[in-house]
């Protein structure tokens, strides 16, 4: 015990020593909460819309009231007729139009339904999508309001029918992708250069060579990249939280289960990789070939697994940050307990043990 | 010979695939002793050094280290021997005192143990104003009688040197063989492969391996005599003109 505790004091002092490793541990997250969190942020507030209002009556005026009152628009000219709006479009600075037509409350009142025209400059496309179902969503609100009030169905039936997908809400959607990528960075990444760097200095051999038992030499390397992980899985949760606002929904202990599993399943990527690598250079690129890329491509966390090709789609089935990132996903956002996450959970696990076994008996057969 | 033998190898033989790394080689080496380990690159000397050191299981044949079968019980045998590598031993980004600490710590000593042949070994190697600092900074030659020291603190009944003074200068390297030989007075066997035929001198006996055999196993001055030879190293052309392996 006293030679384990020895030794994980000894991997502490390298990771402390290196402010490469520093960074990479401690910048490379905050970096990317930040990043992700602000400058990539596909939240847009304060866009300048004009409104077209053809009827002028009581009802477009509380529809106006209510668009203003959003932090999303800035609403500038209320117009009288389609042609100033075309002017506004092409000056560039209107991004989306909002068409009442003639008649809005008297058919609200009588017909029960009415209709609205949303028109987006579609020059970018992303900002067009977004918006429009911004302005879909304070409609509904709006149409919501006038049922509870009158007692009567009212609906306002927008022409944009785009269903609105939450996962274009906010920049907290990146939160779950961050996690799985810092802990894939220190796990795989961080384990697989720290033991290949001890074989290219030769204290590998060294440590095989005393009497401390092998499986513990890789098992004490790992442990401060499990606290090391942990930490940083914190600090990315209370920086979302404080910091993006993020609300956390989940269960905390779950969430730290199942990265815990997670992490398992990296350090054994990790250690997999050290025994096939010779040089820290290899390691690290074979790392980021084998884990960084494909969990960026094809995890789901930054372009949609629904919109890849079949051949991808199954791929993706292998990736084993795909299913970790639906359940962190499925944690933090939706409060989602273990009853709707068993699945995932299985075949992470799965996968985890998998790559356990195959890892260690790589290192035993290295070893003769 | 009436001498204790803390090596012992009959016939000992290792092959990956078709390939035998090493043939059948068998050697006794005595307590005290001095043992060089001669061969060209890809002789086999590391491999048959890693099955005695219990680092890679034999194919066949025998061999017991410190009285401990290499097949049974090759733990026992890692906490009765040393070893060195080609490479440095030490963290660089660790200090002199901390890596006398952690390897220490590896082999089970005890806290006070460390710290009074920590202190012992800093004394020793004159290297109290650096203890504190990282081994990074510190000379090659310095490197290389601390990491022997480090593999030595644990006082094993025998020690691996593999080819420990690669890339040091002469005058590092006598500095460095005198520490072998206080070492070896104390009645530590060293084990030490080396391909710096001057070496070979300096040892006690010394094989010397062709092609994954021992083609020769004398005293220098035995072998010099025999091969007819003024020196170690026409011994060493002589028994490696009909090596057919080449080196790696």
């Amino acid at each position: 015990m006293k030679q384990f505790i020895n030794f994980i004091k000894k991997e502490f002092y390298h990771v402390l020593r290196d402010p490469k490793s520093l960074l990479m541990l401690f910048g490379v997250p905050i970096a990317q909460i930040v990043l992700f969190g602000f400058a990539l942020t596909n939240e847009i507030k304060n866009s300048n819309i004009v409104i077209v209002d053809n009827a002028m009556d009581n009802a477009s005026q509380k529809l106006i009231y209510e668009i203003r009152a959003s932090k999303y628009f800035n609403v500038g000219q209320i117009f009288m007729n389609p042609d100033q709006m075309d002017a506004a479009f092409k000056t560039g600075k209107v991004k989306l139009a909002l068409v009442i037509p003639k008649d809005f409350d008297n058919d609200l009142q009588h017909l029960h339904t009415a209709q609205v025209q949303i028109i987006a400059d579609a020059s970018d496309p992303n900002t067009a999508t977004t918006l429009t179902n911004y302005m879909t969503s304070i409609i509904s609100d709006y149409q919501n309001q006038l049922w509870q009030d009158g007692g009567l169905p009212y609906s306002i039936l927008t022409q944009q029918r785009i269903l609105y997908n939450p996962e274009l809400a906010g920049a907290p959607n990146f939160v779950p992708g961050v996690v799985a990528m810092v802990l894939l960075l220190i796990c795989v990444l961080m384990t697989s250069v720290s033991i290949v760097r001890e074989k290219e200095m030769g204290t590998l051999e060294v440590l095989l060579v005393s009497p401390f038992n092998p499986f513990l030499v890789i098992f004490s390397k790992m442990v401060p990249y499990i606290v090391v992980s942990l930490i940083n899985l914190t600090i990315i949760l209370i920086l979302s939280v404080y910091l993006l606002d993020l609300p956390f929904k989940g269960n905390l202990l779950l969430l730290y289960g199942e990265s815990s599993i997670f992490i398992v399943c990296g350090l054994s990527l990790g250690l997999l990789i050290s025994t096939l690598t010779d040089t820290q250079q290899t390691a690290m690129n074979t790392s980021f070939l084998l884990t960084m890329l494909p969990t960026m491509l094809l995890s789901g966390y930054l372009f949609p697994i629904e919109n890849m090709p079949l051949f991808l789609r199954i791929l993706s089935n292998i990736i084993p940050a795909k299913w970790f990132y639906i359940i962190i996903k499925s944690v933090m956002l939706k409060g989602l307990g273990i009853k709707y996450i068993w699945r995932e959970t299985l075949i992470l696990s799965g996968m985890t043990v998998f790559f356990l076994t195959v890892s260690l008996r790589n290192f035993k057969i290295r070893l003769q | 010979m009436d001498k204790e033998m803390v090596i012992k190898a009959d016939k000992l033989t290792k092959r990956f695939g078709d390939f035998t790394a090493v043939d059948a080689v068998s050697f006794d080496v005595a307590k005290g002793e001095i043992f060089g380990f001669l061969g060209a690159n890809g002789a086999g000397k590391t491999t048959a050094m890693r099955m005695l050191c219990g680092l890679s299981k034999p194919t066949s044949g025998e061999a017991s280290v410190a009285g401990f079968d290499v097949f049974r019980y090759p733990e026992k045998i890692k906490k009765n021997i040393g070893y060195m590598s080609q490479k440095f031993s030490l963290y660089e980004d660790l200090t002199i005192k901390e890596n006398i600490e952690f390897y220490g710590g590896i082999y089970g000593l005890t806290n006070k143990q460390i710290k009074d042949k920590g202190t012992e070994l800093i004394d020793m190697l004159d290297l109290q104003a650096e203890a504190n600092k990282l081994v990074r900074g510190l000379p090659l030659g310095w490197k290389q009688k601390l990491a022997f020291s480090v593999a030595i603190i644990h006082e094993p009944k025998i020690v691996f040197l593999d080819e420990p003074t690669g890339g040091v200068d002469p005058a590092n390297r006598k500095q460095f063989w005198e520490l072998i030989y206080e070492t070896a007075d104390k009645g530590i066997t060293i084990f030490v492969t080396t391909h710096y035929l001057d070496e070979a001198e300096y040892c006690d006996r010394v094989s010397i391996m062709v092609d994954g055999k021992i083609s020769a196993l004398d005293t220098p001055s035995g072998l010099k005599k025999t091969y007819n030879a003024k020196d170690m190293n026409e011994v060493f052309f002589q028994l490696a003109r009909n090596a057919t392996r080449s080196g790696d």
